[in-house]
């Protein structure tokens, strides 16, 4: 903790609900009192506690399905680091999903490598990836990013079938579950999730940090004022494509997360959809906040699976009606509306 | 030799249809700043409404006209209603709403219509229909209404008073409504024109593709390349490079092995990112202004 000693009253989330970002993204909700959750170490503890508790208690179909909110969550989050705390867009974040997932495959599946390796060689290979697309995107102000990663998105499909011979084509490759070990006793789909949830929770934790050191705070100048950050020595162009990196890794870490946890990879598990309604869940999710990215997680595992039961066309008007509905009249998603209740609550108990 | 020709003769069909789409995100992006990705898809529907008035029984060149007033009110409806909410803001908000526009206009066909693909007629005549000849009659036949298209957009934005008023809004909104121009309805031309301009990159591809509501989902692509080359400012760039990527793209899935069928989609990507690294300055290629 490197805030201990600058004059706020709490640390942790509390220090991170100060900082100016934070402020001006909700802020822009008409009747918000700015009145902050007053037990949010008790919530967080609580919560950190049921998350634990919850492969214990809930049957394993559900324990998968929280699985997939955490792996969901932990693409978002770093999707969010360009979108809300960035201000730029990316619609090609399925396609780092894809890369990190394939390397799993890959990697256990054809080469019998320890699974553990999987996940710092995604890492390493999505960072270089993002840093190299993000230079050239980033560099031009203007919506490039957008149209590039979407473009991305689009490709990755076909390249995945094109070199079969490596990927498996469109017949996809299964990926050997990773067993726990015997000492634990526990059973398999226990083991993954709280593997997800620690990798979830080391992810978070570094988002929170990054955001508030030297380099989260020159990318919130950036993203409000790129030429008065320019005039005080903050390079727009590399403090974006850093983020980019970052972001891309996130996504190619939940990529090798879903990769263990579905046992399979296929290319059409990875086409432009992916990456719009991963964009989609961040925006509904709330851009700018770190409940946002696993609240979008929570809508990307329940909501396009849900409609679905109800025709092939529903997804897509639940999702597509639900963006605009949300930017238009809510724009900080999700997380800002929970704000806002927490906030009445928290305004009426104190009055009581 | 002969096969050569007939590559080209297609790819600059194909090429037509995505500067057609590359046309109408300029349009767009040039009034207010907004990169469409509904764009493909608000193209697909308007085939949809071309594909349902033929199978009520109207000749082509009659449904053509109808299909392209209902686009460019539909247009402007959409921005009045929707973009409007979002114009002026950072990137964000306009892209999430188009692309949530996609998704939904996307999804509403399939609703309406179904995911089925559908046979669209081919407008153009087949008089000499020995194979190769037919299909260079209809690649004519396309370049002949995109190149119509163009002259017909250029004279509108050159000739004529409401042109000259959407250029004065395009360069400089504040200056134009202290003009006592009606800015907002203006805008909601540009993107009713630029619906109408795209219903034609739908109608002429639907042929070539066939009818279904992920048509224009790779067309949109191609489109956004040739977009790109023209710094969403160029028309005549980013209509250039859309003939020009129909041809690569065609060229190289024929004659390149590497490529082929599969990764054809890899030419625009590539396009785009070149542009990307070698592109000079905030944004636009040559000259920005006074390119109507």
């Amino acid at each position: 903790m490197r805030h201990g000693n600058d004059g706020r009253e709490g640390t942790g989330v509390n220090a991170v609900a100060q900082t100016g970002h934070r402020r001006l993204a909700v802020g822009r909700m008409a009747g918000d009192r700015r009145r902050v959750w007053p037990w949010q170490r008790t919530t967080l503890a609580a919560l950190a506690v049921a998350a634990c508790a919850a492969p214990f208690v809930l049957e394993p179909y559900r324990v998968f399905q929280l699985t997939m909110v955490l792996v969901y969550g932990i693409a978002l989050l770093g999707l969010n680091l360009v979108v809300g705390h960035g201000g730029r867009v990316s619609l090609g974040h399925g396609a780092f999903l894809a890369i990190g997932a394939y390397i799993a495959a890959i990697m256990t599946g054809r080469l019998g490598v320890p699974y553990p390796l999987a996940l710092p060689v995604a890492a390493l290979v999505t960072f270089g990836l993002g840093l190299a697309l993000g230079r050239p995107a980033l560099r031009l102000s203007g919506p490039y990013l957008a149209v590039v990663t979407f473009v991305t998105a689009a490709v990755v499909p076909p390249v995945i079938k094109r070199f079969g011979t490596v990927t498996g084509g469109s017949m996809g490759l299964s990926v050997p579950v990773p067993s726990p070990p015997s000492w634990t006793g526990l059973a398999e789909d226990q083991w993954l999730y709280l593997l997800v949830l620690a990798v979830a929770a080391v992810a978070f934790a570094a988002a929170r940090n990054l955001l508030e050191s030297r380099a989260g705070r020159a990318l919130t100048a950036v993203r409000e004022n790129p030429a008065a950050a320019e005039i005080l020595g903050v390079r727009p162009g590399s403090h974006r494509a850093l983020a980019f990196g970052w972001s891309a890794m996130y996504a190619g870490v939940a990529g090798t997360l879903y990769a263990w946890v579905v046992g399979f990879v296929s290319p059409d598990s990875f086409t432009v959809t992916l990456s719009i309604v991963l964009l989609a869940a961040v925006v509904i999710g709330g851009p700018g906040s770190l409940a946002g990215p696993l609240l979008g997680g929570v809508f990307v595992t329940f909501v396009p699976a849900a409609a679905q039961r109800a025709g092939d066309a529903i997804p897509g008007i639940v999702s597509g009606l639900l963006i605009i509905v949300v930017v238009c009249f809510a724009p900080t998603g999700l997380a800002g509306l929970l704000r806002m209740a927490a906030g009445g609550v928290a305004r009426r108990l104190g009055r009581g | 030799m002969a096969g050569l020709l007939l590559q080209i003769v297609q790819g600059l069909s194909l090429g037509a249809v995505y500067a057609g789409l590359a046309l109408a995100l300029v349009l767009v992006h040039r009034f207010n700043g907004i990169v469409n990705f509904a764009q493909g898809e608000l193209a697909m529907l308007s085939a949809y409404v071309a594909w349902q008035l033929l199978d009520a029984g109207l000749p082509f060149w009659a449904a053509l006209p109808v299909t392209l007033a209902v686009s460019l009110v539909g247009g402007m409806l959409v921005e009045r209603s929707i973009i409007r909410r979002v114009e002026g803001d950072r990137e964000l908000a306009p892209v999430a709403v188009t692309v949530g526009l996609m998704v939904f206009v996307n999804a509403a066909a399939g609703l309406v219509w179904s995911f089925a693909v559908r046979s669209f007629p081919n407008p153009f005549p087949a008089a000499l229909s020995f194979g190769s000849a037919q299909s260079g009659f209809s690649a004519l036949g396309v370049l002949g209404v995109v190149a119509v298209m163009m002259l017909l957009l250029h004279a509108f934005f050159r000739h004529t008073g409401a042109g000259l008023i959407m250029r004065a809004v395009a360069a400089d909104p504040v200056a134009a409504r202290l003009s006592g121009v009606r800015v907002g309805r203006v805008l909601g031309l540009g993107w009713g024109l630029a619906a109408a301009v795209g219903a034609i990159a739908g109608i002429l591809v639907a042929p070539l593709l066939f009818l279904e509501p992920n048509m224009m989902g790779g067309v949109l692509v191609y489109a956004f390349a040739a977009a790109v080359v023209g710094g969403f400012r160029d028309p005549v760039a980013a209509v250039v490079a859309g003939l020009g990527l129909g041809v690569a793209e065609t060229l190289a899935g024929t004659y390149v092995a590497f490529v082929g069928a599969d990764l054809k989609v890899i030419v625009p990507l590539l396009v785009i990112v070149a542009v990307l690294v070698l592109r000079r300055g905030p944004a636009g290629t040559a000259g920005t202004a006074g390119q109507w």
